[in-house]
């Protein structure tokens, strides 16, 4: 007779979350060049996890047993081993010998530990010797425990594409010797805005309303937000800017549920219903985002963050306070003079100044011109200003753009308005 | 006796799919439980011995196709054939390749 079987024991994402942090442990017991091993001892532990358990009912314990189980396995792998030098040159000496081998094994799996080999594997995923894409996509394998078919589905692509990426960063970590250190000193600022930067983008890649499927871009953002909270948990990395980037995440989280309705479609700001707006989520947003001010900086993340929160408090599209938000998007221009700044700058300076600015903003724009947003931003003005002839142009421009069908719908009903009239 | 064939999880699988897959096994264990016909249950390790022939030879074994291993049993308390079927409905494994073997035990009047 089972014990208790009832899955509801078992945490949500306990096995994908778990997965994560074991193949960093594992890896850092191992050496980073044996990831590899390091992600088959995982699966090879869960795969017993599920059969027993799902036989037997869920232990009192069930993130301990999985520990037991990686260890007991970790200890096989490495007593086949006789070359520990190669594997893990660090802890050679304790892993060689009998009596200090199940000790410094078990010492891995502590807590602190735990969090440690994570912030390690956070910096590996993010090393600057493996290319952008690459990076989100091993940091969604080793950190995230997401299949290579799962990010596939994320990415709107194929699990051959994902499997060269993920292929390439392991090359690059055999290649440079990528081992699982936090930077020291000068480098470690550095080397933490490339994580922030891949965190960010994978938070984005959730955020962006481009995929059909709402649950994997909300699972994309939360590990996103758990890994950025991770940051927030050790004191070498608890710096403004990441507390900055976790309230930039936070308020913008809060409003997944508010974009888009029943039918999947798209609900812009303007009209989304307010009350749908997480609240605990803004609470956290602006914890954080006191929290960043107090450290004294003023790095993108913290103005993108000051934005979201001036939206996440506005009670009402009209009465948002876009006289800020434009001074904002001005500043953060100046940091950070990219087109896509501009293109916000200039729809915020329609409703803090007058649309006859914002449009002339916007067509002085370049390098946006197969951004559908772009298009759909004048597109709005020209509308707003009843140029319905001009209105429809853009629409029409940006529904060649994007392949997006949520967008495409949005877009057509846009084109439909101007045609009524 | 439920015995159940291939339809495990592969090196591929995701975390996250596993766990999904344990909810549904321990979901109808439960439900088999609670209807007063689950006797019990084991799942079997991968791998095994195949000993055969006069001279008991010992191989690596006993399947060496996926489809192929056995990954576990249930005994169950069913009244007949048609019923042992109907209370296989929930397997969580048709999907993923896997069948199931119905064979009722043989009992001995002593």
């Amino acid at each position: 007779m089972p014990g208790s079987p009832n899955i509801n024991q078992v945490v949500d994402h306990l096995f994908r979350h778990e997965s994560g942090r074991m193949v960093s442990v594992l890896s850092r017991l191992l050496g980073l060049q044996n990831l590899e091993a390091a992600q088959d001892i995982v699966q090879d532990t869960l795969l017993q996890a599920m059969n027993t358990w799902g036989f037997n009912g869920i232990p009192e314990n069930p993130s301990g047993w999985l520990y037991r189980v990686a260890k007991n396995k970790a200890i096989d792998f490495l007593r086949r081993q006789k070359k520990f030098k190669e594997i893990s040159p660090q802890y050679s000496y304790l892993l060689q010998s009998e009596y200090t081998l199940t000790s410094t094994v078990s010492n891995f799996f502590l807590d602190d530990e735990v969090q440690d080999s994570q912030l390690r594997m956070m910096f590996a995923c993010s090393h600057p010797s493996i290319p952008e894409e690459s990076q989100i996509a091993l940091t969604l394998k080793t950190l995230c425990g997401l299949s290579v078919h799962e990010i596939a589905k994320a990415f709107l692509t194929n699990d051959e594409a994902i499997s060269k990426r993920i292929y390439r960063a392991k090359e690059k970590i055999i290649s440079e010797k990528i081992e699982l250190n936090v930077p020291q000193g000068q480098e470690l600022p550095q080397r933490l805005d490339v994580v922030l930067k891949c965190l960010y983008l994978l938070f984005n890649e959730g955020y962006n309303s481009s995929h059909p499927d709402k649950l994997i871009r909300e699972d994309l953002c939360e590990e996103a937000i758990r890994l950025t909270y991770l940051l927030t948990l050790q004191s070498v990395t608890n710096l403004s800017r990441v507390n900055a980037l976790l309230s930039l995440m936070c308020f913008q989280a809060s409003r997944l549920q508010a974009r888009v309705d029943d039918k999947g479609n798209i609900v812009l700001l303007k009209y989304q219903d307010r009350s749908k707006w997480y609240k605990p989520l803004i609470e956290r947003g602006t914890v954080y985002l006191e929290l960043a001010s107090e450290m004294g900086e003023a790095s993108p993340y913290h103005l993108e963050a000051a934005i979201a929160s001036l939206h996440a408090v506005a009670p009402s599209f009209e009465q948002t306070d876009w006289k800020s938000i434009y001074d904002l998007y001005k500043s953060l221009y100046e940091i950070q003079p990219a087109p896509i700044v501009a293109l916000n700058k200039a729809i915020a300076s329609a409703y803090a100044i007058s649309k006859e600015i914002a449009l002339e903003q916007l067509l002085k724009i370049k390098g946006l011109e197969d951004y559908y947003l772009y298009h759909t931003s004048i597109g709005e003005i020209y509308f707003e200003m009843e140029n319905k002839v001009k209105a429809k142009k853009y629409y029409e421009a940006a529904l060649h753009l994007t392949t997006s069908h949520q967008e495409q719908q949005l877009l057509k009903r846009k084109i439909d308005s101007c045609e009524v009239v | 006796m439920l015995i159940f064939q291939g339809g495990g999880p592969s090196e591929n699988t995701s975390p996250e799919f596993m766990q999904a897959q344990m909810g549904k096994w321990m979901a109808w264990i439960e439900k088999l439980s609670k209807a007063g016909k689950y006797v019990s249950g084991e799942p079997l390790l991968p791998g095994g011995k195949l000993i055969k022939g006069k001279s008991k030879t010992v191989t690596d074994g006993p399947y060496t196709e996926g489809k192929e291993i056995v990954g576990g049993f249930f005994i169950l308390n069913a009244e007949n054939y048609d019923e042992a079927v109907k209370l296989c409905d929930d397997y969580p494994d048709y999907e993923n390749g896997g069948s199931i073997q119905v064979r009722q035990v043989m009992k001995m009047d002593m």
